[in-house]
Formats: C-alpha cells, sequence, structure tokens
C-alpha cells in the first residue's frame, strides 16, 4: 500500500480522479492475456500528458515505487503483470494521432493510439503502416513498441522496430528526452531508439513516437494451400523464399489449430487436411499475379493437395481474420492456453514443427502449432488446465524442451511477444550469462533503483519457471 | 444481514453458482474490449469493460477481493447488450454469468424497505399478470387522453424530474384503448397460400403499449402465408426479471410460456421484440438444471424466430411489392436480436427491397443504443452518454427515418430524437410498421 503521504503527491500530479486505490480498481489491472500470472498494483494511475508523467516517475524514484506501464494489456509474457505490486500507468487521457506527415510520410502519435486506429487513419491518406499484431484491433502503440510487436506482415514488411523513427521519452529520474527524428539518415550517438523499442518498459516510459509510414501496395491477393504432410508444407515455406519471392504474409497452420480456427470463425477452413499455409502477396497487380502463379506452383510441386486463391477482398479479409483469432479460437479447447513463441532461421521451419510434435508425444501432451512461418516465428501452443498441477508440470518440461530446441537450431526463445516474467528463466538459454551482465549494465545505468517494470526480462535466477496459482 | 454478512454471502453464492469452467474459459485476451460500449463511453476503463467485470467476478469467487460498492458498481452499469460474445473467439457465454452475479447479489444485498417494494411489485406484482399490464397502461391511457397530460406539460410539472425522465414522458406512444388491448384474437388465417403454422409470441409491452405493432406484424405474417396460434396463457418473457437479478421469477414465465405453445404444433414461434426473443431462445439454458424442463426448454427454444428472419425464410421479399416516398433509411440493430439471435441481415435484406427509399448504414449501427431493458432509467448517465454517440452517427447518416427491431430501442431512439430537437424531421419506427407502411403505400 502506497503511504499517504505518496498518494498525496500523486494526487496532486494527476488528479484525484485520475488515481484509483480501490480494490476492484486495481483487480482489474492485475493481469494481463498472459495465463497464470495476477498481482495486485497497489495504486492505478492515469496521466494526462509528459509533464505528468515526468512529475509521477519523481515521486517514484525517491520513494522507489514500481511503475508498470501498461497499454490494453493484451501481451502474452506477463509483460504488464504488476508482479512486485507499485503502481500501473495507463495511458487512456493519451490517445490521440498527433499528426501525419505526408511530405516525410510519418505519423506521430500518443503512446495510447489503438494500432487499429491508426493502420485505419493513414489508410485514409492512402498511407500503410504494416506491423499487425493480432490483437491490433485492441493493443496500443505504446505496447507494441514496448514489446516490439511482429505480425503477420513481418515477412516482408519487418516488425514494430523497423517503423519507429523518432521517441519522447521520460527516464525513471523524470528528465525527458527525445530520440531520432523524421530523418532516414542519423548517426549522432547512441541509437537509442532502437534500444527502447522491445525495452518492456525496463527503461523508462515512451510518452510520444514517431513513425515511418509507406504507401499503401496497389493490389494484394491471398492463397490457401492445403497439405496432409506437416514437413511438405514447411518444405514448401523454404522453397518459395529460395525462388526469391517475398511473400507479406506466409502462414502455416496445423490441424488442430485449424479445428478450432474453424469452430470460431466459421469461414471454409478445411479440417480435414493436417496443415495449410496462408499466403497473402501485395504489390502491382502484374507483380501479385506472377508472383502467386509461382507459388501456386511451388506449393504443388511440395504435394499440397489442393492450392485455392480468394475470391474477393472480403473473402481474404476473413481468412486472415480468421487467422488472428487462433490463439483465442484454441482457448475453446480447454481452460488454460499456453502459448510460446519459439522462432528459428526459415530454413529450419520443417525441423522445428518436427521436433515440436514429437516433444508433444514425448511428454504426453497436446500441443497445436500455429504462426508465422515465413520468418521462422513458430506458436506452439498447449491448451491445458492450471488446476491439473501434474499436467502443467509436463507442459513446462516439454517447453523448457523446445526453447532448447529452438536455440539449437540458431533460433530464440521469443521472436515477438517479449521476455516479460513468463520467459526471463530462459533467457540466458539464449544470451549466456555474459550477454545477460551486458543487458543488466544497460538496465542499471538508466534505472539504478529497479523501479521500472521490476522483475522483467531478468530473471532472479534461471530456473524453470514456476507455476503460479491461477 | 451485517455488512460482513452480506459479502460472504454473495462470495458463498459466487462459489457455489457462479461457472468456474466458464470463467477460466476467458483467457483475457482482451479481443472483447473494443466491442463494449460501457468501456468505450467510459473512456477505456477496464472495470467497465467485458474482461474486467469476469476478473472481478472470479476474484469474489476466489476470495482474492470481497464483494463491495466498487464491484456492484462494475456489474451493474453494464448493459448487457452482450456485444462481447460474438468477438470471444473462446466463446465465453459472459450473459449467463452476469445473469447469475446479478441474482446472486440481488438476492444477498441488504436492500431498503422501499426498494423491496418496488421490486416486488413490478417483478411479482405486475408484468407476469398480462390483464395488470393492460389496467397499468390503461392509466398511462387515462393520462394521456384525459386531458391531465396537457395540463401537466402546461404547467411545466415534469420540469421537476430529470432531464431524460421528462424527455420519456414526450416519446411514449398513445396507449390503445382498453377495449382493444382486452380483444386480440387467438388465431388468424394466412391471406392466400398457407407457408407455415406459427405461434406469436405477443409480449408484455408490444401486446399493450406497442399494440399496433403487434397488428402490423400479424398483418406481416398473414400476408406471408403464416396460420397463426395466439396462445392466451402466455406471459411475459422474463427478460426484464432475468437481467434484474430476479432468476426464479423469470423461471416462473419460462415454464409458464413453454407450456402455453408446446402442443400447438408450430413450425415457429415467432417474436417482434429482439430483447424478448433472445431470452426465450435461451430458456435451454435457464432450465437446463432442471431434469423434468430441460428437453421442453429445448423445444421451445428450437422454434424461436424473429419476425424479420422468418419473412426471409419465406421468401416474402421476392414475392411482396414494397414502396415508399422518398426518404433516407437507417437500421439501428437491437443488441439482443443481433448478438443472441444472430438476426442482423435479414432486417436489412427486407429494408433494401422497399423501392423509392434510399437504406444507408450508420456507423456502428450494431452497437448498443443504451436502452437495455430499464438501464436507461436506472443508470441514466451512462445510458445518455452512448445514446449521444449514437445520436451523432444517427445524423452523420442523414436519416429520416431510423429502423429498429425491439420496443426499448425505439422508444431510446424516440428519446434521442426528442433530446436532439430532430422530433420534426427524423422519426423512428419498429420495422413491422414500417413493411406494412410500404405494402399498403398505394392505398
Amino acid at each position: 500500500m502506497l503511504s499517504t503521504e505518496i498518494k498525496k503527491r500523486i494526487t496532486s500530479v494527476v488528479g484525484h480522479e485520475n488515481f484509483d486505490d480501490s480494490k476492484a480498481g486495481c483487480l482489474v489491472y492485475s493481469y494481463d492475456a498472459t495465463p497464470q500470472f495476477q498481482a495486485l498494483p497497489d495504486a492505478v494511475v492515469s496521466p494526462r500528458n509528459t509533464a505528468e508523467i515526468a512529475g509521477i516517475l519523481k515521486i517514484c524514484y525517491e520513494y522507489k515505487i514500481p511503475v508498470v506501464p501498461r497499454g490494453s494489456g493484451t501481451n502474452l509474457c506477463a509483460g504488464t503483470c504488476p508482479t512486485q505490486g507499485g503502481i500501473v500507468l495507463l495511458f487512456k487521457h493519451m490517445n490521440q494521432v498527433l499528426e501525419i506527415d505526408e511530405e516525410n510520410l510519418t505519423a506521430t502519435v500518443q503512446p495510447g493510439v489503438i494500432t487499429q486506429d491508426l493502420i485505419r487513419a493513414v489508410e485514409q491518406k492512402s498511407l500503410f503502416y504494416p506491423p499487425d499484431p493480432s490483437s491490433m484491433k485492441i493493443s496500443t502503440i505504446g505496447g507494441n513498441i514496448n514489446e516490439n510487436s511482429g505480425g503477420l506482415r513481418g515477412l516482408k514488411y519487418g516488425v514494430t522496430r523497423d517503423y519507429v523513427m523518432a521517441l519522447e521519452i521520460v527516464l525513471p529520474n523524470g528528465d525527458i528526452i527525445r530520440t531520432g527524428g523524421k530523418l532516414a539518415k542519423d548517426v549522432a550517438g547512441y541509437d537509442l531508439t532502437r534500444l527502447f523499442v522491445g525495452s518492456e518498459g525496463t527503461l523508462g516510459i515512451i510518452t510520444e513516437a514517431t513513425l515511418k509510414l509507406i504507401p499503401m501496395p496497389e493490389t494484394k491477393k491471398t492463397m490457401l494451400a492445403l497439405y496432409q504432410n506437416l514437413e511438405a508444407a514447411a518444405q514448401t515455406v523454404s522453397n518459395i523464399i529460395a525462388h526469391k519471392i517475398i511473400p507479406a504474409t506466409l502462414e502455416f497452420l496445423d490441424q488442430p489449430t485449424l479445428e478450432a480456427v474453424e469452430e470460431f470463425a466459421r469461414v471454409g477452413l478445411p479440417t480435414n487436411v493436417k496443415a495449410v499455409l496462408l499466403i497473402e502477396q501485395d504489390g502491382s497487380p502484374e507483380l501479385v499475379e506472377k508472383h502467386m502463379l509461382k507459388i501456386a506452383e511451388i506449393c504443388r510441386q511440395n504435394e499440397a493437395v489442393s492450392v485455392q486463391t480468394a475470391g474477393n477482398d472480403s473473402e481474404a479479409e476473413a481468412l486472415m481474420t480468421a487467422r488472428r483469432a487462433a490463439l483465442s479460437a484454441l482457448a475453446r479447447l480447454k481452460p488454460t492456453t499456453i502459448l510460446e513463441d519459439a522462432t528459428v532461421p526459415r530454413s529450419e521451419i520443417a525441423n522445428m514443427v518436427k521436433a515440436i510434435n514429437e516433444i508433444a508425444d514425448k511428454y504426453k501432451v497436446k500441443i497445436c502449432t500455429f504462426g508465422h512461418a515465413g520468418d521462422g516465428n513458430l506458436h506452439p501452443t498447449c491448451p491445458t488446465d492450471s488446476r491439473n498441477s501434474e499436467e502443467i508440470e509436463r507442459v513446462e518440461q516439454a517447453f523448457a524442451e523446445i526453447f532448447e530446441k529452438a536455440v539449437a537450431l540458431g533460433g530464440t526463445i521469443t521472436g515477438e511477444h517479449g521476455v516479460g516474467e513468463m520467459k526471463a528463466p530462459y533467457l540466458e538459454l539464449k544470451l549466456g550469462s555474459a550477454g545477460i551482465e551486458a543487458m543488466k549494465a544497460i538496465k542499471h545505468s538508466f534505472d539504478p533503483h529497479n523501479i521500472m517494470n521490476p522483475g522483467k526480462i531478468f530473471a532472479k535466477e534461471s530456473r524453470k519457471r514456476v507455476v503460479i496459482s491461477n | 444481514m451485517s455488512a460482513i454478512d452480506e459479502k460472504l454471502a454473495i462470495q458463498a453464492g459466487f462459489r457455489e453458482r457462479l461457472d468456474e469452467n466458464e470463467l477460466l474459459n476467458c483467457m483475457r485476451c482482451g479481443f472483447c474490449l473494443p466491442s463494449c460500449p460501457t468501456y468505450i463511453a467510459s473512456g477505456y476503463d477496464e472495470a467497465q469493460s467485458p474482461r474486467g467485470r469476469i476478473a472481478l467476478m472470479k476474484a469474489v469467487r476466489d476470495g482474492m477481493i470481497e464483494w463491495d460498492a466498487d464491484v456492484d458498481r462494475s456489474l451493474s452499469l453494464c448493459l448487457g447488450c452482450r456485444a462481447c460474445e460474438p468477438v470471444c473467439p473462446a466463446g465465453v457465454s459472459y450473459g449467463h454469468l452476469l445473469e447469475d452475479a446479478r441474482d446472486i447479489i440481488q438476492q444477498n444485498k441488504r436492500t431498503s424497505l422501499p426498494e423491496q417494494a418496488v421490486r416486488r411489485t413490478i417483478f411479482q406484482g405486475l408484468f407476469p399478470h398480462q390483464d395488470r399490464m393492460r389496467s397499468a397502461a390503461g392509466l398511462l391511457g387515462f393520462y394521456q387522453k384525459s386531458g391531465l397530460q396537457t395540463i401537466v406539460r402546461k404547467v411545466g410539472f415534469m420540469k421537476l424530474f430529470p432531464g431524460h425522465l421528462a424527455s420519456m414522458e414526450t416519446i411514449l406512444p398513445p396507449v390503445p384503448s382498453k377495449r382493444d388491448m382486452n380483444n386480440r384474437p387467438e388465431s388468424l388465417q394466412p391471406i392466400g397460400k398457407k407457408t407455415a403454422r406459427v405461434g406469436f409470441f405477443s409480449g408484455c409491452l408490444m401486446d399493450t403499449l406497442f399494440l399496433e405493432t403487434n397488428n402490423s406484424t400479424l398483418k406481416l405474417l398473414q400476408l406471408a402465408g403464416c396460420e397463426i396460434v395466439i396462445p392466451k396463457n402466455q406471459s411475459c418473457c422474463g427478460a426484464l426479471h432475468g437481467h434484474s437479478g430476479e432468476k426464479q421469477g423469470s423461471i416462473d414465465l419460462a415454464k409458464r410460456n413453454i407450456q402455453a405453445f408446446e402442443d400447438l404444433a408450430v413450425d415457429y414461434i415467432i417474436t417482434n421484440a429482439g430483447g424478448c426473443g433472445a431470452y426465450l431462445i435461451d430458456y435451454n439454458h435457464l432450465l437446463s438444471n432442471e431434469p423434468l424442463w430441460a428437453e421442453r426448454a429445448r423445444q421451445f427454444s428450437d422454434k424461436i424466430k424473429d419476425l424479420s428472419e422468418i419473412l426471409v425464410e419465406l421468401n416474402f421479399h421476392q414475392r411482396t411489392e414494397f414502396q415508399l416516398t422518398p426518404q433516407i433509411v437507417t437500421y439501428q440493430d437491437s443488441c439482443h436480436l443481433k448478438n443472441v439471435m444472430d438476426t442482423a441481415q435479414a432486417p436489412r435484406l427486407l429494408l433494401s427491397h422497399i423501392s423509392g427509399i434510399t437504406y444507408r448504414e450508420m456507423k456502428d449501427a450494431g452497437s448498443c443504443c443504451g436502452s437495455a431493458g430499464i438501464y436507461n432509467i436506472v443508470e441514466p448517465a451512462m445510458s445518455m452518454k452512448i445514446l449521444d454517440t449514437k445520436m451523432k452517427h444517427t445524423k452523420a447518416s442523414s436519416a429520416d427515418t431510423v429502423v429498429t427491431a425491439n420496443p426499448g430501442c425505439l422508444l431510446q431512439m424516440k428519446l434521442g430524437i426528442e433530446r436532439e430537437g430532430m422530433s420534426e424531421r427524423v422519426r423512428a419506427v419498429h420495422i413491422a410498421d414500417l413493411l406494412l407502411e410500404a405494402i399498403q403505400w398505394d392505398n
């Protein structure tokens, strides 16, 4: 609990109406979309501008109070769960698109802007902001930047990191800095912009961002290829890229995922095949046509049993929307759904899919796999029940082995969800102890009192994560 | 009961009766947030979202927090529009959780004696008895016709009431005569070739205040070839009870309605009120724990169909001439019709077959208007905020006619039009009345 004095000082900055320490008020910010993590903050604070955030951080710095910035709470790594209490910082008052600059092709936004609102706003000017995490209907740009979110279009267009040009940041001591600019080239000192993207709220609070926009592609086409053999589907992915074609989207869904998604979305996905690839290409009509023909040919050479192209835009959109619902649809199968995002070089996709299935068999757990096959980013997902501790134990072991396998194949423990608290115990697998020390040194120099989202990224010790009761 | 006993009783009720699997099914993905009118209108307050409300129910159930006034507030402020259900990929039955939670709270909460008396009068004394509904409507009719209404308005009596109640008084439709309310047909023959045999669920409000709309509905069904049975012993659907934490009352009404319709050998049971239809279609859930009733309830629920849906199914729009004077028409979804009965395309399809008009979809037509049963009376601030947004979209559509498919929505849209001072130019109508008008246009 915060002392009366601290409470008084914070409310003098933001006003009583923007400070809430009621039980119900705290409870609804005690979780994010990560299963098995929940902890109550001491208060929830909703600042109205950068100056107020600076004021809050100065107080927190002085009293060493944890600060957890939170967008819409859709992340999957327990990145915004206030596991050490403190203050949850909301951005509901800071949700404006400040500027769309058509000469420099940039958008300047406040952190609370909903991703899809931004995408819609720039589309009205025939511009394109490609990062499209599955939660984009409600996720915020601030959350996307802090988690360096990916999405379905990552293969061709990159991820959030590739579109952040400039940031305004409040440092833990209350100092306000600006990084980058509307500049294609800028080598003035360290690239702090890149450092803060994906920093998971552990270094400072992002209060404004300037994002890169690109011209809207002229047209796009969507295709569905069906397989009776998982590895043949994975091999197709490698072959498409080897033919020097980079599709905008190249998604993979296995049979259990297909069944769950179709049950929810009812867009006519086949459920009697072992895997499908959902492929989208955009660009000029001639190029799209040429690429789609070639891709179809490659699919058939790799034993695709059927290759279909979406008849119109709404059919294509339905397929993409269905894919975005994959995770949540899998949640229909069992009460608890644990999802990871182990990522490998795309040439290793076939090996990774095979390994996941073997590991699932070994530990007798059900694992459904879908994901962004084109960029090697898979989402092995386990429908389970947090009340069954014996099964949860096996799930944990299976995922630990999946992470090890991914790293052994030259991959990583997380491609786009972030480390948060959920994957902190596995970080050393990827970085080694020297790598972790280097990162800790950066963290310490920005945040000596460890008040910024403490407990995230760095685990107290490297071990298998303990299950926190739900 | 002391305050502590009250909290413990509510927590115990949550533990016994709230479906744990359903609570765990919510995986907190947050996909429901953009669909929730109170989340948006509250400026993105998680406590006013479906995910937040489920988390609160679960936390009280698990003993993580106690039930208190803030938890109560969050659950009370929910419209119950159930827009979160179709967008929930995990398929959480939010409406059922909310209804059970409200029932547990209502049965264990310390309420003042006057509130108990009012609730008893409304839920036990009035709505279950159609004759008393007619008398109550009759009183209102007397008020409107005796000149009392004119006097009340002249002396400015209604100014003494909160703004929205005063406006509400002006938008109530003229009450039909008591004789008309009493002389209801029990069966009607099809006009032309018979296409189906249907039961008609007349509804308590629809068969009093909105009698004309019921007449239009019956006429349309006849024209579509329906042989209609209207059992006299049916009663109020129980939605109002269910949404207000009076579940036992709604169970009693459900049984009466099932009995009233089950031996009539009808193909469908037709409703013209989304709010009632959605409750009727849920009887199988309401009675799922009663072995003697579960199967009968399922058979009843399977037959429930909205007017628009049956008209489309019988191809009425293809074989009928609809025509109106040039005007812009828009459609405001009834939340329960759309989110629970999955009827959103049929009304639009019917409207698009009216020649002479321009159909124009308004922005967020599928989002709640803030009526939500008696929500606009008990939660006026939030309701009016939601209505203001709705009217902004209505204005932007330039509609002359706003069509709805539920009495609550109809009154709320009339209220919105009145509040915006647009009643000279814009009207709100029930789809049944507009369709009949479009058939009789040349007369």
